[in-house]
């Protein structure tokens, strides 16, 4: 599979909209050669700001500059974006619906070498939580590329998950991104893989081998987490045996989280979470790490047949109660 | 500047104002009273001398801003905006009621006439200088006016906000520190030493100057002086006093959070000359 990145696919498509809009502002903290935003100064100089190794400040400035008329695009590491600053995110921005994106580069655990200090495997809860806030990660450079193109064009606020690692490209050219929308990248009866992110890819693979043993998957793209896609989740409740989701974040307060809150009150069912099971990430290579955590296909394979197995010996009851 | 009969009038509406606040805190049964009246003579040197503003309409681009960062100190500038005609008077009964237009702390999404939402302490200086470079991108001469509490200066972020400020010479923001030396747990220096606060901020590369918080001539020249300073961020140092204008809660670490009570608040208004 082709691989595209994620930072790169953000930079670029920043840099473009700048000549669109003039309103356009970009602000990052001391690590714009690593989040892409230094493709827009560039450019742009005059409407770029590097705030220093500063994130409290640099989401303060952000809201001023929102307040002022300005889209705002800030972007630090996903760690510092939404940890080292989340007051600053909630009260300066969130709280006052300020226009302020916040493209968060190095999310998840892919970051590898640098180790726990500097993997986010909680940003997708903390971000989540906050009233008003919408939380977006993309699958792939193509649709992280329509993603801000997107969000341009939508006042408010956001938190977009990048990424330090290139993620295999799954959509075609005419992707259309849609706020709120998940997407049905494969059809299948039996049990729904769904996932964001990196994992997107992971839960298509798996339903490769899950195709092999006779299990047909249908996996489903949730990039938006929040507001988050009800109906195909109550769709994908009501007509597969069960549900894994899969993602780059810990199973505590992400995707995973999201989708069982609104199954548990709207149609109850079976979940498995894949994910980073409440632990810190170590130091080691990206794919060491994915399978150090439990994060590759066949992680969400053996997910999806434990569901299968719970079914099967429950109609196994179900018959023998029968009779 | 003023001449004398501008002063008076400026120092009888500082008298009306604290009578406003006194009434809606008390009123409110919570609030922060001290550091709402050590502020006072500041708020209304802006609003009804320096700054250049329009009560009919609140979101005007051209207006100077202003930012409440020491946000507990709310009560002050609700009263200041209300008689600027931003409300009407009556609203200030509401305080910190469910469904008041006058939350507990500004909020911009509510209360016509404020910039930014505030409170949180340590925020206020960011976001003032996000408006400060918004503006100079869009070429426009307003300023941005951010008061500061004392202890809030033991906010990291303010000190990251005061670098980036001088960083790009934001000479359209003007800071003040209502430097009444108490915060909620006891004076400031024996909390979380904060002095020698001016030349803490010169050396951050502001221009700094130090008035008397509650002299309407002292401030107003200052603030006259601030805007005629280039390429830097100008500080204004204002000493005053917690509590200003009741002897009983003057200086008074106790009365930071607390509202007056009835019985305070009627000798409080004999004080300041009111009969009832």
């Amino acid at each position: 599979m082709k691989l595209t990145g994620i930072r790169e696919a953000y930079g670029e498509t920043l840099a473009a909209l700048g000549e669109l809009y003039p309103e356009i502002v970009v602000l990052d903290a001391d690590l714009s050669g690593s989040t892409k935003t230094s493709l827009f100064a560039k450019k742009f100089p005059d409407r770029f700001f590097n705030m220093g190794v500063a994130e409290q400040n640099l989401m303060g400035t952000a809201a001023g500059l929102a307040a002022g008329g300005k889209t705002v695009f800030a972007s630090t590491f996903a760690i510092f974006a939404s940890g080292r600053a989340w007051e600053q995110v909630r009260y300066s921005i969130v709280y006052n619906k300020l226009n302020v994106k916040i493209v968060a580069s190095h999310g998840g655990v892919t970051v590898g070498e640098d180790g726990g200090s500097h993997q986010s495997a909680e940003d997708i809860a903390i971000m989540r939580v906050l009233p008003g806030m919408r939380v977006i990660v993309p699958m792939d450079g193509k649709e992280m590329q329509e993603v801000i193109k997107a969000v341009v064009k939508i006042p408010g606020p956001f938190y977009i998950r990048s990424s330090r690692v290139k993620f295999p490209l799954i959509l075609g050219d005419d992707y259309k991104f849609e706020l709120g929308k998940g997407k049905i990248l494969r059809e299948g009866k039996d049990i729904s893989l769904i996932g964001c992110g990196l994992m997107v890819s992971h839960c298509l693979e798996a339903a490769e081998i899950l195709a092999k043993e006779g299990i047909a998957a249908r996996v489903v793209s949730l990039s938006t987490i929040k507001p988050i896609d009800e109906e195909l989740l109550i769709d994908c409740a009501l007509n597969t045996c069960g549900i894994v989701t899969a993602e780059e974040h810990s199973v505590i307060g992400g995707l995973g989280s999201a989708v069982a809150e609104v199954l548990s009150e709207k149609n109850p069912t079976r979940i498995v979470r894949v994910g980073v099971q409440d632990k810190f990430g170590v130091s080691g290579s990206a794919p060491d790490l994915l399978e150090y955590l439990g994060l590759k296909p066949g992680n969400i394979v053996k997910a999806a047949k434990q569901i299968m197995e719970h079914r099967s010996q429950k109609t196994e009851q179900a018959v023998q109660a029968a009779k | 500047m003023l001449d004398t009969e501008q002063i008076k009038k400026l120092e009888s509406l500082a008298k009306t104002i604290r009578v406003d606040i006194l009434k809606m805190l008390n009123q409110a049964s919570s609030g922060h009273t001290g550091g709402s009246l050590s502020t006072v003579e500041i708020i209304v040197s802006l609003y009804f001398y320096k700054m250049r503003h329009n009560p009919k309409d609140p979101t005007w681009p051209d207006r100077d801003r202003f930012v409440l960062s020491k946000g507990h100190g709310a009560p002050a500038l609700y009263t200041v905006l209300a008689r600027s005609g931003y409300f009407d008077l009556s609203e200030l009964m509401h305080l910190r009621k469910l469904g008041s237009i006058l939350q507990g702390h500004p909020d911009m999404k509510v209360t016509p006439g404020i910039d930014i939402s505030t409170g949180s302490l340590g925020q206020g200086l960011s976001m003032a200088n996000g408006m400060a470079l918004a503006l100079k991108l869009d070429k426009r001469p307003s300023r941005v006016y951010v008061l500061m509490g004392d202890g809030e200066n033991q906010e990291g972020q303010i000190w990251e906000a005061a670098m980036a400020a001088a960083h790009y010479k934001l000479d359209n923001v003007c800071g003040i520190i209502d430097h009444n030396g108490l915060q909620i747990d006891g004076p400031v220096n024996e909390i979380m030493k904060i002095e020698p606060i001016a030349d803490k901020w010169a050396c951050f590369g502001w221009e700094v100057f130090r008035v008397n918080g509650h002299d309407f001539r002292e401030i107003i020249s200052a603030l006259d002086k601030a805007e005629t300073v280039k390429h830097k961020p100008t500080l204004i140092v204002a000493s005053t006093v917690k509590g200003k204008g009741v002897s009983f809660f003057e200086g008074k670490v106790e009365y930071h959070g607390i509202p007056p009570t009835d019985e305070e608040l009627a000798k409080a208004l004999v004080e300041l000359g009111i009969k009832s």
